[in-house]
């Protein structure tokens, strides 16, 4: 009944978007305020209604109801309720749920919260928002019902892989689909303006804190599912240059790239032409990795061939938006004006040259993502595109880019002065020249590229502080008065120096990570001690635990420095009864920003087991990092002249008020 | 009471699929070598795997390879020998990091051609939009000269 209740809900969900998808449209040419009205109570209502058919999902797996298919694949009785829950959507037909009831939130947003958005605009933008989400609503109902029954019910699930059941599941997917597909709110936007042949720096304004909300989720969905891998994977890598890694990391560049040049037209009226393209281009890339994670098409061409159903639906998805936006732009950019005229060497021109290098990066991920596919179907060769090839060329693109970072907020609106950029940085130059000086004199061993790259890190930390102190006149100005002033300084101000300062500090736990990581490969049997990086690990001995639904053994590591003890460290290897198969739990210890990593391998007939102990010094600063940038975007996003345009209604009396 | 529980547990575990990136067993006596045979195994895919490397793979056909790169490293095979060997057993498809070759040249060049065409765009851009801007409006008519002194004149008045 609950399964059946859940499909019946969807398909309303699905009617509901497409009453969505046309009478805005209707009521925009009649000029109908009635008819605009009603994609507001439709994009609610579809909201309530998708929602519910997630809720049944969720329902079905919590009591493990196997005679619905989803379940049966994905669950078992026996698992913790949160793996439970979070199973849901650790499958393909659970997981695009997830992307449409998410779709629907973001639709349900705009549609409580755009108050203050002129009624054409809000009906154009939730109709198109309505063709996305009827395009997805159908596939899910044509080719992967979560819902479907089984005829005759087994008694017990075939439980979720082992892999996904971890917290990280819980968090990551949900985060990055609300990145992912909070892009989809400023396509609409982008598409809804060229229907309409209207766009100022007013639809900037509105458009940026919503690029802003899917920037902050994707950054941290991004991160999150790096740190994920790299605790649970078990051998410590933490960005792997996967296609599926890949897909989220070019929407995410994109976005950035959206973000810079959605300031521009804010704030100066320039670069509409290509932050509309832009704002299609990002969520056209969220499509894509949509495609590539959801298709099959990554882990065979053949299985792609083999049962493409889903693929060629999702292809078919993915041609009509992009292909439509594409048409439409290219119809309609003539009638875009181009407004104001800026100096190469501009805060324009700064944020143009950041776009150039984040779209290129794009481009880099983009090519190396979908060569091997192309060059398969065209060819039959098969070639691998993986790490070594990214680190050539994704990699270069990020020095200038970031040599520019500190001085991009520096230069005025219109017509900047570098001198003086340089003068105001001269501190953080020389700082990092010295950062540069004692990383070389300490690090023994390690690329030559390192010291550099770290010094590029301080330069870009430093930079962020830099433009806080010289905008508050901090050491011209009394303490006080710069304390004051600090507090006056716009959010974004702070946001903007969070995120930068957010980047140095990722490039340096990435920089540490990789060049003075150290690791002791061994066997070792009971009272054995391994030493890595000054501290001594000593085996205490391997133990045997019964979990809910898998046997677990734990390997008991006693931890010191120099004679003094500190931890005890448990790794363990984990086996699952249900699919027969293993994870390896690794266990870490942090110390400070550094973390002790230990994996385990097998048992020798001996008794030995083979263990990997690595050191890697600074590496949480990797995730740090992002933590800081979202952060930055939080502060921005509360920043009050943003909240103008930011979803919050617009209270009469305060258009009263005196100007400050 | 110790080495029994081990030896259950060696049992136990026997029948999981044996599974660990570079074992000990693998690591070659001399460090130089195994320094070698490391950095080749980050530019070798596991080929049953997803864009992994042999270094970072738990396959067993991950281990057969690192093991093979170990045995012509020993041999006395150079880096680049290794790799020619390893590509004429298993195609290109073993090198994550694709040689530069014809049906490659776009995979290689597209970044730097991009950067270069968005470069090169940009810069006409602005050196059309500068001559733009450079271009003086042109000066008032007298008709126009008339009405500005008189809309000035209005407004001393009224001011």
């Amino acid at each position: 009944m609950i399964a059946e209740s859940g499909h019946y809900a969807l398909v309303l969900a699905l009617g509901l978007a497409l009453i969505q998808s046309f009478v805005p449209l209707i009521g925009a040419r009649l000029r109908d305020p009635a008819l605009m009205n009603v994609a507001r109570s439709t994009a609610l209502a579809q909201l309530l209604f998708v929602g519910a058919s997630f809720v049944a999902l969720v329902t079905l797996h919590v009591t493990s109801d196997f005679s619905v298919a989803n379940v049966y694949e994905n669950s078992h009785s026996m698992k913790p309720l949160i793996y439970k829950i979070t199973g849901v959507w650790g499958n393909h037909e659970g997981s695009m749920l997830l992307w449409v009831s998410i779709l629907a939130l973001f639709g349900g947003l705009v549609a409580a919260f755009g108050n203050n958005l002129p009624l054409s605009l809000r009906a154009h933008v939730l109709a198109v928002q309505a063709w996305v989400a009827s395009a997805f609503y159908l596939f899910i109902l044509i080719t992967s019902n979560p819902f479907l029954r089984i005829a005759n019910p087994p008694i017990e699930g075939r439980d979720l892989n082992p892999v996904l059941q971890d917290v990280g599941l819980a968090v990551h997917p949900p985060m990055l689909y609300l990145g992912y597909v909070g892009f989809s709110i400023s396509f609409s936007f982008a598409v809804a303006a060229l229907i309409e042949g209207r766009i100022d720096a007013a639809w900037a304004r509105w458009v940026r804190p919503w690029t802003l909300v899917a920037w902050i989720f994707l950054t941290l969905g991004i991160a999150m599912g790096s740190y994920w891998a790299y605790y649970e994977l078990g051998w410590g890598g933490w960005w792997f240059w996967d296609p599926v890694e890949n897909a989220s990391l070019m929407p995410w560049l994109a976005g950035t790239a959206l973000l810079h040049s959605a300031l521009v037209m804010e704030k100066r009226n320039a670069l509409k032409v290509w932050t509309v393209l832009l704002s299609i281009l990002t969520f056209s890339l969220s499509l894509l990795g949509t495609f590539l994670v959801r298709s099959g098409v990554l882990t065979s061409v053949h299985a792609f061939a083999s049962d493409p159903t889903r693929g060629v639906f999702i292809l078919l998805i993915l041609c009509v938006f992009i292909g439509g936006s594409l048409s439409l732009y290219a119809a309609r950019v003539s009638s875009l004006k181009q407004g104001g005229l800026f100096a190469p060497i501009s805060r324009e021109g700064a944020l143009v040259l950041n776009n150039l290098f984040l779209t290129t990066a794009c481009a880099s991920v983009l090519v190396g993502t979908l060569y091997p596919l192309g060059l398969e179907v065209l060819s039959g060769e098969k070639i691998s595109v993986g790490a070594p090839f990214f680190n050539l060329t994704f990699g270069p693109l990020f020095v200038p880019l970031l040599i520019a970072v500190p001085f991009g907020p520096m230069l005025a609106w219109k017509r900047g002065d570098l001198l003086g950029a340089a003068q105001r940085l001269l501190a953080a130059g020389i700082l990092a020249l010295l950062a540069l000086a004692l990383v070389w004199a300490w690090a023994h061993g390690g690329s030559a590229l390192a010291p550099p790259a770290i010094a590029l890190a301080v330069f870009v930390i430093l930079g962020a502080v830099t433009d806080l102190v010289e905008r508050v006149g901090m050491f011209r100005v009394p303490l006080g008065t710069a304390l004051r002033r600090a507090r006056g300084l716009p959010r974004s101000v702070w946001g903007t120096a969070f995120a930068h300062a957010g980047l140095g500090i990722a490039l340096i736990g990435i920089v540490c990570e990789t060049t003075w990581n150290s690791e002791y490969i061994g066997t070792m049997k009971p009272d054995d001690v391994a030493k890595v990086a000054g501290y001594e690990l000593k085996l205490d001995g391997l133990f045997q635990r019964q979990g809910p639904n898998f046997r677990e053994m734990i390997a008991r590591f006693d931890v010191s420095r120099d004679g003094e003890a500190l931890s005890v460290m448990t790794p363990s290897k984990r086996s699952f009864t249900t699919r027969s198969s293993s994870t390896t739990e690794a266990a870490l210890l942090t110390r400070g920003a550094s973390q002790l990593y230990i994996s385990l391998g097998d048992v020798t007939a001996e008794g030995a087991i083979a263990v990997r102990i690595y050191h890697k010094p600074l590496v949480l600063l990797i995730w740090w990092g992002p933590v800081l940038m979202a952060f930055g975007g939080v502060l921005s996003l509360s920043d009050r002249r943003l909240r103008v345009g930011a979803p919050k209604p617009a209270r009469a009396q305060q258009r009263l008020q005196p100007a400050e | 009471m110790r080495r029994m529980i081990t030896a259950i547990l060696a049992l136990a575990l026997l029948g999981l699929p044996a599974a660990y990136a570079v074992q000990p067993d693998e690591i070659m006596a001399d460090p130089a070598k195994e320094a070698r045979a490391r950095e080749l195994s980050r530019e070798l895919r596991c080929m049953v795997c997803q864009n992994q490397s042999i270094d970072d793979s738990e396959a067993p056909l991950a281990r057969d390879l690192r093991l093979l790169v170990r045995e012509r490293i020993a041999a006395g095979d150079s880096n680049s020998q290794v790799i020619d060997f390893l590509v004429a057993r298993y195609g290109e498809f073993v090198l994550l990091k694709p040689r530069f070759e014809r049906q490659t040249l776009l995979l290689w060049l597209l970044t730097p051609l991009a950067l270069g065409a968005g470069g090169l765009g940009l810069w006409f851009q602005m050196r059309r939009r500068a001559r733009g801007s450079a271009d003086v409006p042109p000066p008032l008519t007298p008709d126009e000269e008339a009405r500005l002194s008189a809309l000035m004149s209005d407004e001393a008045k009224s001011g």
